[in-house]
């Protein structure tokens, strides 16, 4: 719009949408600031600020409970996973981008359909089989199921971050007598590798906060924080302060990475159906 | 060197043969354009060329070598795309070395060259920009720098001046004829645009639905165009076809008659019409004329000639530059 | 672009991809509809029997059935009903002049990236618990007595967390999409004489209608196997009240150890996404340039 707004219009939309942006974030921040109050306090004032600050919750938390493990879980299954469906998403995407055949855009819906499918569907043999070859509460066997759930997405955003490399510069480096290897190395890589980190932020967040296969399939050894803070939904005594700093802990990660990931999100999740 | 000759050559993309067979020759050092409406094959055909294409039949022969089945590295030959294709995440200087490297030249052997080629194209100003901060012209050259490096059999044009501006278009066209009087290596480059397959070509081919309509140079495809497809592409503004009683007068099915062989008058001539529309160019002007019982003509007039829109005037064509085509589209000779 | 040479390359490429998410899709399902056809119970192994179709019969004619699919579908609108509104409305005015735009889509964006066990248990505790939850204090200022939201409303309580969760998603897409929009379009409506709501109407919501779609559909497909947060907050209940489809599945196959009653209702679990997929599937096919 080439005019601009009245100032009054603009004081009132930005009170109004500040004022909802807060309301939203409200519980976010609320978690926060009860983690540095004591488990006394955090029950019972409201308070905003006005209280006795103290960091005692987040060394309880990191001290008498198992938190580094778990924080160590998620951080090796969401970058295992992630790294393992980059090493098979981007053969696949490359392939798919640059020589597409007739049955490359049914494959394509296909494998975004495996998506669809509901978890549920395969929770029973999954958890047999995994009882039965060891891999029950293992990191391994979580990265191996993440890595295949997200796979789908990896592929897609993959895919599309490739198609916008124009082919021609392909084209030319072959003319330029790069033999495959270095067409990928030297010209297709760096490239794409804006892309590829894109895709690689993406499936961290995603795999991070997963909270289905991370409940059901581990226990103590290998549960990652989304199975760590589901403890808490059965406390002993006070446990508000403890839960608010466990939580800001778990979340503080993702919420950070997530910022700088909203284009990607549009993209990834999405499926290209709103540009 | 850089003979190239395509023998029954063939292309089909699934089930449609996009070009039938075909034979082509082109000689050592020759400035040769493809040319022709969209989706003629006339990229598919440069293509196959490169080898970015594989050929559904047929062989075709670098300097009497059978390259058929050579894949494009091993052809020694080099390519400008109508994109330019500049590896966006290179310098010019690294863009130009590329080829070099990747035939494992060593660094010193690579920056002699590259500092040569910048010498060539006037590129040593921006050699350590990225093609991101560079116009479409200079883009081109560096395209073009890439090219030359190689030191190729031959040079493979597709389009490379249709992104640019009209005036930049203009200039570019005499660079790269300059670059072929200088280089002496031989050129196909394809274009739509006829009057650039006029002015840079030694020789002419001209496509249609993947069959060559005719091969020749610029003058002969003006003066002697074989069939009626040829005739109406070659020559701006395109050649007037009549029809009906005034073709059957001269024994054809189809008669043409370019503007600028019609001979004009303020008062009569051999046909009468009033003028519709005049366009001024300064040095010429196009009158487009109702023409008692033939239709719309146009005609070219000196820019002094004084005819506007709604005036009479008389137009008598030149009879040896008359074409006579019979009912299969044909040029006919006798 | 292709020439057979790189065609052979590219199957290649694409083949551990394929045949794992072939192996991922095919392996498990089958297993589940083999559990689904036994009579098998995890306390009592080595006993299963084949048992045909029995399984979906109970299934399908359990009263928690229906009450789970009922809360699935509830579950499912209440959510969608809850974003797309907020969704459109919010992008709506994000889309407007405003000071520190940027930071204001931090602020919503945010919810989107909380696991749900921590949404879930923020939620019930720090907000929804009558003694010592927000909800409560201001009930109790108020002097009215607190709503006991997880017994009086569990799915409803649940709806609110995930809506809470899923309304940034909706917000974001919907205002990519706005702004998508070619202001052209609006500046000539304008020019032609149109109010703002005619433009709403008219132009902006129509262009909407297919983003709007792939929201509906996508986070169906999501919200369709809501889990955490009601593992971490009811529990399903009380009773089934707040037990949806995936619960259902989960608590008879790992907690009540029915193999084969639970495969049976994985099975339908399937069924029902199955179609949501086709519908969304068309949309996606249909924007794929290739």
């Amino acid at each position: 719009m080439a005019r601009e707004a009245t100032v009054g219009t603009k004081i009132l939309w930005t009170s109004l949408a500040w004022g909802i942006g807060l309301l939203i974030f409200f519980p976010i921040f609320w978690t926060i600031l009860t983690s540095f109050k004591s488990e006394a306090e955090a029950v019972s004032s409201p308070a905003l600020w006005d209280f006795d600050w103290t960091l005692a919750n987040y060394t309880t938390v990191t001290e008498r409970s198992p938190y580094f493990l778990h924080f160590t879980n998620s951080v090796v299954i969401s970058l295992g996973s992630t790294l393992l469906a980059i090493l098979i998403g981007v053969p696949a995407a490359w392939a798919m981008a640059f020589s597409p055949t007739r049955k490359t855009r049914g494959l394509l819906l296909w494998m975004l359909s495996t998506k669809m499918l509901p978890p549920v569907g395969v929770l029973v043999p999954l958890y047999l089989l995994f009882r039965d070859t060891g891999l029950l509460d293992t990191r391994t066997g979580l990265v191996l199921v993440l890595t295949l759930v997200n796979l789908p997405i990896v592929v897609w955003m993959l895919f599309t971050y490739f198609r916008e490399i124009p082919g021609e510069i392909l084209e030319a480096a072959r003319m330029d007598g790069a033999n495959l290897k270095s067409e990928i190395l030297h010209v297709l890589t760096p490239m794409a590798l804006p892309g590829i980190a894109s895709t690689m932020l993406l499936n961290v967040i995603l795999a991070w906060n997963e909270a289905f296969w991370t409940l059901n399939l581990t226990a103590a050894k290998a549960a990652p924080l989304t199975a760590f803070i589901a403890s808490y939904s059965s406390p002993e005594g006070l446990f508000y302060a403890k839960l608010s700093a466990a939580s800001t802990m778990a979340i503080a990660p993702v919420l950070i990475l997530g910022w700088f990931s909203q284009k990607q999100l549009v993209r990834g999740l999405t499926f290209g159906a709103v540009k | 060197m850089g003979s190239i000759t395509l023998k029954g050559v063939t292309k089909r993309f699934d089930d449609v043969e996009v070009i039938p067979p075909l034979d082509l020759t082109i000689r050592d050092g020759e400035f040769v354009v493809f040319v022709g409406p969209s989706g003629c094959g006339k990229s598919t055909l440069l293509r196959l060329i490169a080898g970015l294409e594989d050929v559904s039949g047929g062989t075709m022969e670098l300097d009497g070598r059978d390259v058929t089945a050579l894949p494009p590295a091993r052809r020694g030959l080099a390519m400008v795309f109508q994109s330019y294709a500049l590896y966006p995440h290179m310098s010019v200087r690294k863009n130009i070395a590329f080829p070099l490297k990747m035939a494992g030249m060593d660094q010193a052997a690579i920056d002699a060259k590259v500092d040569g080629a910048a010498k060539v194209l006037n590129l040593a100003d921006y050699i350590d920009r990225r093609p991101g901060q560079l116009s479409g012209g200079q883009r081109q050259r560096v395209a073009i720098g890439r090219a030359i490096v190689r030191e190729p059999s031959a040079f493979l044009f597709d389009e490379p001046l249709s992104n640019l501006d009209a005036a930049l278009r203009g200039n570019m066209r005499l660079e790269i004829a300059e670059l072929h009087q200088s280089l002496a290596t031989t050129m196909v480059y394809v274009t739509h645009d006829q009057i650039e397959a006029m002015t840079m070509a030694d020789r002419i081919v001209v496509l249609n639905k993947g069959v060559i309509e005719q091969v020749g140079s610029p003058l002969e495809l003006y003066r002697s165009p074989k069939s009626l497809f040829v005739a109406g592409f070659i020559g701006s503004p395109t050649m007037n076809l009549l029809t009906g009683d005034a073709a059957a007068k001269q024994g054809a099915h189809t008669i043409g008659i370019r503007p600028e062989h019609l001979a004009l008058s303020m008062d009569a001539g051999e046909w009468s019409g009033v003028v519709t529309v005049s366009e001024h160019l300064g040095s010429d002007t196009f009158l487009h004329v109702n023409v008692d019982g033939l239709g719309t003509m146009t005609a070219r007039a000196d820019g002094e000639f004084p005819a506007r829109h709604g005036d009479r005037i008389g137009l008598t064509p030149d009879p040896a530059r008359l074409h006579r085509f019979d009912a299969a589209g044909a040029a006919m000779t006798a | 672009m292709a020439t057979d040479h790189s065609r052979a390359t590219a199957r290649l490429m694409v083949s551990p991809a394929v045949l794992l998410l072939l192996a991922w899709m095919i392996v498990p399902l089958a297993m589940t509809l083999y559990f689904s056809l036994l009579r098998y119970n995890l306390l009592s192994p080595g006993t299963e029997s084949f048992t045909g179709l029995d399984n979906y019969a109970y299934f399908l004619t359990d009263p928690a059935f229906f009450e789970a699919l009922g809360n699935t579908l509830l579950l499912v609108g209440g959510v969608l009903l809850i974003t797309i509104t907020g969704g459109v409305l919010l992008a709506l005015l994000l889309d407007q002049p405003i000071w520190g735009q940027g930071i204001v889509r931090i602020l919503v964006i945010a919810p989107f990236f909380v696991m749900p066990t921590v949404s879930a248990l923020v939620w019930k505790n720090f907000f929804m618990d009558p003694v010592n939850g927000l909800f409560g204090h201001a009930a109790k200022a108020l002097g009215v007595a607190p709503f006991e939201f997880f017994s009086q409303a569990p799915l409803f309580s649940i709806i609110l967390i995930v809506a809470w969760q899923w309304l940034p998603f909706a917000t974001l897409i919907l205002l990519t999409a706005i702004q998508s929009l070619d202001s052209e379009q609006l500046e000539a409506s304008e020019m032609d004489g149109a109010s703002a709501f005619s433009r709403f109407r008219h132009i902006i919501l129509p262009h909407l209608a297919r983003a709007i779609t792939v929201v509906i559909l996508i986070q169906t497909i999501f919200l369709l196997s809501i889990f955490a947060e009601i593992l971490v907050t009811t529990g399903g209940g009380p009773g089934y009240a707040s037990t949806n489809l995936t619960y259902l599945v989960y608590a008879q196959s790992l907690l009540q150890f029915d193999v084969g009653g639970g495969s049976a209702g994985g099975i339908v679990a399937v069924v029902l996404a199955n179609i949501v997929a086709i519908f969304l599937m068309r949309m996606v096919g249909k924007n794929l340039d290739l």
